[in-house]
């Protein structure tokens, strides 16, 4: 969602009471946002720890886990993304960061994330869809490395459980070099 | 320790010999600084795809070594390189990737050129009455050739044809281009990233076999068992890399897909592809299902061109030093302009798996040359050694050095290319 068209570019001056988004509803204190929230917090902290078998756990079979290119794009299928798992593709890539042949993996950084600013874009009966952003704070070897992102889960709930549907890492800097690294977003 | 410079040498060129380069060549800034001055920018650099920039206007930024240009297509269908600086105060006059113009204006004082690079427009032209001319005021254009869709430029206008620096390497280029299977090759995206290592470490890389089942272990352990076994090339005497002049070399993996348009009939098309051999039997021939099906992993080989590019199977590798232990990276992933959706967004799928930084291959390979770069520091009198297979290089019909895939014969081709470039005498 946008807010830089033309026509409210041109209004900025006189503008009303903002509008197009609702504010101060209290949607934060939706119980199913809190409960979203949460899971989003500890797929941060299993991320962080490298847990990845249990991490992969949180995702729904039909999932998928986008790190796109093109910044603009909604299109992933048909465009070149930087990874665009379904769960065979997620299964492989949990695989080859724990079974030790990766040297990428045995070396990645440590990792330190924090999310926050978060915006409830759609609550329906049974999913919870959330922008965040997320700072990551990497080291290895002496330096320290930082990656932003505009991060979009959408969470679906099945009685007590709930699971992540989609997950779509923006990275500020996606359609410039991102340096290779062992650990996952 | 010598220095690089030291007399009597012959200069840098005694750095490189034959079977072993000095570790210098990775970490010296003063030999990286003759680099880009005896290499950059005295030969053919490529600079863009002309699927990158289709139509007239049609504009991408790029770099020759460490310098910013611009490459467009202009109203008359001719590929221009512009050195993205404004002739004024020297600000850059594009800080837009890929995009369509008439022209580019400089964002300090609205000096405006073409797509040619003529200076088109002053602003408040009267202070330079009398002292100056704005057709004396181009933007700096360099010398620009093609080859089958790709395009070269050269700070040196001299320079030989572009067709003669590429020499048989042109054949190879002609094969590759054979993957698009009637259609054009097109570039549909690419990953960038950066390793903290000198360039020519990802040179070599990519005439490198022997990494290959070590270093992408975990990517040859996640792949099908027919494409792990289609790069098992380790012992594969057809396997073999060609030195082909001018710092070129062809490192063949996959011999059966060495010309794509050669097919017996005798290969069996890869299972993981069957929901598109089925949906394109509905709508075309089997000989050409096939001819595309061959083609989903690309040429079986890396065609290295000194000094920035490798066709490297399915997609370009381009390479931008960056300093003289920073190098960019540019992977191309191509499909077929025109051809079937289904293959294109394939082709993709198999780029992803492989490339960018967190593909199954590019991470690891970064990391290696990272390694490279952070041993290559101690006892730099110690030699980097390539000199693999050269007890049983051979010369063929062709006049190819010629060995194994695993050996440094590509290595050994581009530091000779390198050696007479960086010689007292050029």
């Amino acid at each position: 969602m946008k807010t830089d068209t033309a026509e409210e570019v041109v209004a900025i001056d006189n503008r009303p009471a903002p509008q197009r988004y609702e504010v101060g509803l209290g949607q934060l204190a939706d119980p199913l946002v809190g409960r979203a929230i949460e899971l989003i917090w500890r797929e941060a902290q299993l991320l962080d720890d490298k847990d990845y078998e249990f991490w992969q756990t949180l995702y729904t079979e039909d999932a998928k886990y986008v790190i796109p290119v093109d910044p603009d794009t909604e299109d992933f299928e048909s465009s070149l993304n930087m990874v665009y798992d379904d769960a065979r593709m997620r299964h492989m890539r949990v695989t080859r960061l724990v079974q030790g042949y990766s040297m990428s993996a045995v070396a990645a950084a440590r990792t330190s994330r924090t999310i926050s600013r978060f915006t409830v874009e759609e609550i329906t009966a049974d999913t919870v869809t959330l922008r965040s952003a997320q700072v990551l704070v990497g080291f290895k070897r002496d330096k320290f490395q930082m990656l932003g992102a505009d991060l979009t889960h959408r969470i679906r709930f099945n009685g007590d459980d709930a699971r992540i549907e989609l997950k779509l890492i923006r990275l500020v800097n996606s359609d410039s070099a991102v340096n290779a690294s062992g650990f996952l977003l | 320790m010598t220095s690089p410079t030291s007399e009597g040498t012959g200069g840098f060129a005694a750095l490189a010999q034959g079977d072993r380069v000095a570790a210098q060549l990775y970490t010296d800034p003063e030999i990286f600084d003759w680099e880009m001055e005896r290499i950059f920018y005295s030969t053919w650099v490529w600079v863009a795809h002309e699927s990158e920039i289709p139509e007239a206007g049609s504009f991408k930024m790029s770099h020759i070594g460490l310098q910013p240009v611009i490459v467009n297509r202009d109203r008359k269908g001719n590929f221009n390189v512009l050195l993205n600086r404004c002739r004024h105060r020297g600000a850059s006059v594009c800080e837009v990737p890929k995009g369509k113009a008439n022209g580019f204006t400089c964002p300090y004082h609205s000096w405006s050129y073409s797509l040619e690079g003529n200076l088109r427009g002053i602003p408040y032209p009267d202070g330079y009455e009398g002292v100056t001319e704005k057709r004396d005021l181009p933007l700096q254009r360099l010398r620009v050739e093609s080859y089958n869709g790709l395009i070269f430029a050269s700070f040196k206008p001299d320079i030989e044809p572009l067709e003669e620096f590429l020499g048989d390497a042109k054949i190879w280029i002609d094969r590759f281009m054979k993957q698009g299977a009637g259609f054009p090759v097109k570039v549909q995206g690419e990953h960038k990233f950066r390793f903290e290592g000198n360039w020519k470490i990802q040179l070599e890389n990519t005439t490198d076999g022997y990494h290959f089942p070590i270093v992408h272990r975990s990517w040859m352990a996640s792949v099908d068992a027919e494409t792990a076994d289609m790069l098992s090339f380790m012992t594969d005497e057809k396997a073999v890399t060609h030195a082909l002049g001018n710092g070129h070399s062809v490192a063949i993996m996959v011999p059966e897909h060495v010309d794509l348009e050669e097919d017996d009939g005798m290969e069996e098309l890869q299972e993981r592809f069957r929901h598109i051999i089925d949906e394109l039997s509905e709508i075309m021939p089997q000989q050409q299902v096939r001819r595309i099906v061959r083609s989903m992993h690309g040429a079986g080989y890396n065609l290295n061109l000194f000094p920035n590019l490798s066709l490297s199977m399915s997609f370009f590798r381009v390479l931008r030093p960056i300093s003289v232990n920073e190098t960019e990276i540019q992977h191309m992933a191509l499909g077929l302009e025109g051809g079937p959706e289904s293959v294109n967004r394939e082709r993709l799928r198999i780029h992803e798996h492989f490339q960018g930084p967190f593909g199954f291959g590019t991470s690891d390979d970064s990391e290696a040359w990272d390694r490279v770069q952070r041993g290559a520091v101690a006892n730099p009198d110690m030699p980097i050694l390539v000199n693999r297979g050269l007890g049983r290089e051979v010369t063929v019909d062709e006049g190819w050095k010629t060995s194994h895939v695993t050996d440094e014969t590509g290595m050994r081709e581009s530091y000779a290319m390198w050696k007479r470039m960086m010689s007292d005498e050029n």
